[in-house]
């Protein structure tokens, strides 16, 4: 057919922030695995749980009944409510269910619409790398200027108050915490997280915590952020129901803040997102009041596999510290001679094992494995050998 | 409970088999210190028993269960220990449960055929002189067994990689 009008590259018309956004490490490791038969992974960010049939039945009734209409912009009453009973039951915090808490289609989206809320272009804002690969992005995308902080395997990945103090300037705005961290797995203790308050009051800073794997800590709770002394004001949290309760594909997230900050992430969320499904939201209230018991047998289980896939791995001669959170381990594998990146692309190609190479959750992260224990011990137990083999392989 | 106690317990109810060198390698304990342990849980009682659920129908045994629901009349001076007890001797009776409701006692009978259960019941457990009246069902299918689901379920296949 003979073409009046001349073709043009779409290309042109994506905005510079996007074009700006890194290519994530993850999607290429995606790709290199699709296809692949007999692997086995080490390399999911979920539970390998199904989400507790009580949940899933509570989901499939609300459908048949046609529970399928928007709800509040702000979450179903009963679900924020259930939300704010938890948290002061287990935390003593206080949150007004009214007010301060959002219900999002995922921490992400919670994540997101954080970002936009509390950022000006040109904002400076602190990440701790090793990070979750959304943060920077984000950032860049809100037109703020990522400013990253590194943790060190002799912290056992801790952020210090000496590594972060020199990464204050006149420019910072906020700091992006994640503590259980994916991916070192690192967690933060009281006294840690109070030299951090105190920088983050010194220099009046904003902190968005992100705390999905709050619920997965073995041998000491969580201490949320904005329980520390002044600062839940200056602090938004992040959490989900992903983590906890297997409920990743369902995109149930919340944030909880003051009135003002909550009021304003509302009014991104209430254009972009209209409300989280309610689908979702119907099942996470049965998960907080019903859930308990099988989320802590979940917990035990993480643990079991914890201490196991440790102990494989300092075994093969690949050191890894004990994480106290989250459900990664992260290995060091730099004594091989070999970049994150050639250990994982080898390991995969040669043993049909997926792990994630460090260098993807920043440059901190390079020398790194992240590797998933949210798998049976059976397939953790073949990596392990698989990997001893590859090890075996890399002496020679 | 000891948090070390509950994960030996859980990962062995789960799986009876695993071995001490297997359960310390998921705990902080060494080998010696789980068979200890166990050791000590088997004499207080704490682990009765190690049982394995097998699925008799694949092997071509076609037990034949059923459910029967007991009204007795209690004799004076007795509860009804002794009652269950001259029920549970029997070999034929896989369970014995005292219940509320309708009934007082229910059992889980296996035998041979339909009719080798029905004989039983009605020569072994009718006839007792605390036994009012019985009602028998017969089992048609197992789906699950003790917290062991009979048949293989779909694997929900999940992405190998994700962030």
């Amino acid at each position: 057919m003979f073409c009046l009008r001349p073709p043009c590259d779409p290309s042109k018309f994506v905005a510079d922030a996007v074009k700006n956004i890194p290519p994530s490490g993850i999607r290429r490791f995606f790709d290199l695995v699709s296809g692949l038969e007999d692997i086995i992974s080490l390399g999911v960010g979920e539970p390998d749980f199904i989400t507790p049939w009580h949940i899933r039945e509570m989901c499939i009734h609300s459908l048949e009944k046609g529970q399928t209409s928007y709800t509040s912009n702000y979450g179903l009453p009963e679900l924020r409510d259930e939300l704010t009973k938890t948290y002061y039951r287990r935390y003593g915090l206080n949150y007004d269910p009214s007010s301060e808490v959002l219900i999002t289609t995922g921490v992400s989206e919670a994540l997101d619409i954080a970002v936009r809320t509390v950022v000006n272009p040109g904002d400076e804002v602190i990440i701790v790398q090793p990070s979750y690969v959304a943060y920077v992005p984000s950032v860049v995308l809100a037109g703020g200027k990522p400013v990253i902080v590194s943790t060190h395997r002799d912290d056992e990945f801790s952020l210090t108050a000496e590594a972060l103090k020199p990464a204050i300037t006149n420019k910072t705005k906020a700091i992006i915490l994640n503590f259980p961290n994916n991916p070192t797995g690192a967690i933060m203790t009281q006294e840690e997280l109070e030299d951090i308050a105190d920088l983050i009051v010194e220099n009046d800073l904003f902190v968005i915590s992100d705390e999905v794997y709050e619920c997965l800590t073995y041998g000491s709770k969580h201490v949320p952020f904005s329980s520390l002394d002044g600062m839940k004001e200056r602090t938004i949290m992040l959490n989900g129901f992903s983590k906890a309760y297997a409920m990743t594909g369902l995109r149930l997230g919340f944030a909880m803040g003051s009135p003002e900050i909550i009021h304003s992430m509302m009014m991104i969320h209430q254009y972009s997102m209209l409300c989280a499904p309610i689908t979702a939201q119907i099942g996470a209230i049965e998960a907080l009041r019903n859930g308990k018991d099988e989320m802590e047998r979940m917990v035990r289980e993480y643990d079991r596999r914890r201490h196991f896939i440790v102990n494989g791995f300092n075994k093969i001669g690949l050191e890894c510290c004990n994480p106290k959170g989250a459900f990664y381990a992260f290995p060091y594998i730099g004594n091989t001679g070999l970049s994150s990146s050639e250990f994982a692309e080898r390991l995969l190609d040669e043993k049909k094992v997926v792990t994630i190479p460090g260098d993807v959750f920043g440059e901190a992260g390079e020398g790194f494995l992240r590797c998933a224990y949210a798998a049976s011990i059976d397939d953790i137990r073949k990596a392990l050998d698989r990997m001893g083999d590859f090890m075996d392989g890399l002496k020679q | 409970m000891d948090e070390k106690v509950r994960h030996i317990l859980e990962i062995l109810e789960n799986d009876a088999r695993a071995t001490p060198e297997e359960i310390a390698s998921l705990i902080d304990m060494s080998a010696q210190e789980v068979s200890q342990e166990i050791t000590k849980l088997e004499e207080t009682g704490i682990i009765r028993h190690y049982k394995t659920i097998v699925d008799w129908d694949l092997v071509g045994e076609n037990y034949v269960y059923a459910v029967i629901e007991l009204k007795v009349t209690l004799e004076r001076n007795q509860g009804y220990q002794a009652i269950a007890e001259r029920i549970y001797k029997f070999p034929e009776v896989r369970s014995v449960r005292l219940l509320s409701g309708n009934y007082d006692i229910s059992l889980t009978v296996r035998g041979k055929s339909m009719k080798d259960v029905a004989f039983f019941v009605a020569e072994k457990i009718a006839t007792l002189d605390q036994v009012q009246s019985t009602s028998t069902h017969f089992v048609l299918k197992t789906y699950k067994e003790d917290g062991v689901i009979l048949h293989e379920p779909e694997t929900i296949k999940k992405l190998p990689v994700s962030f």
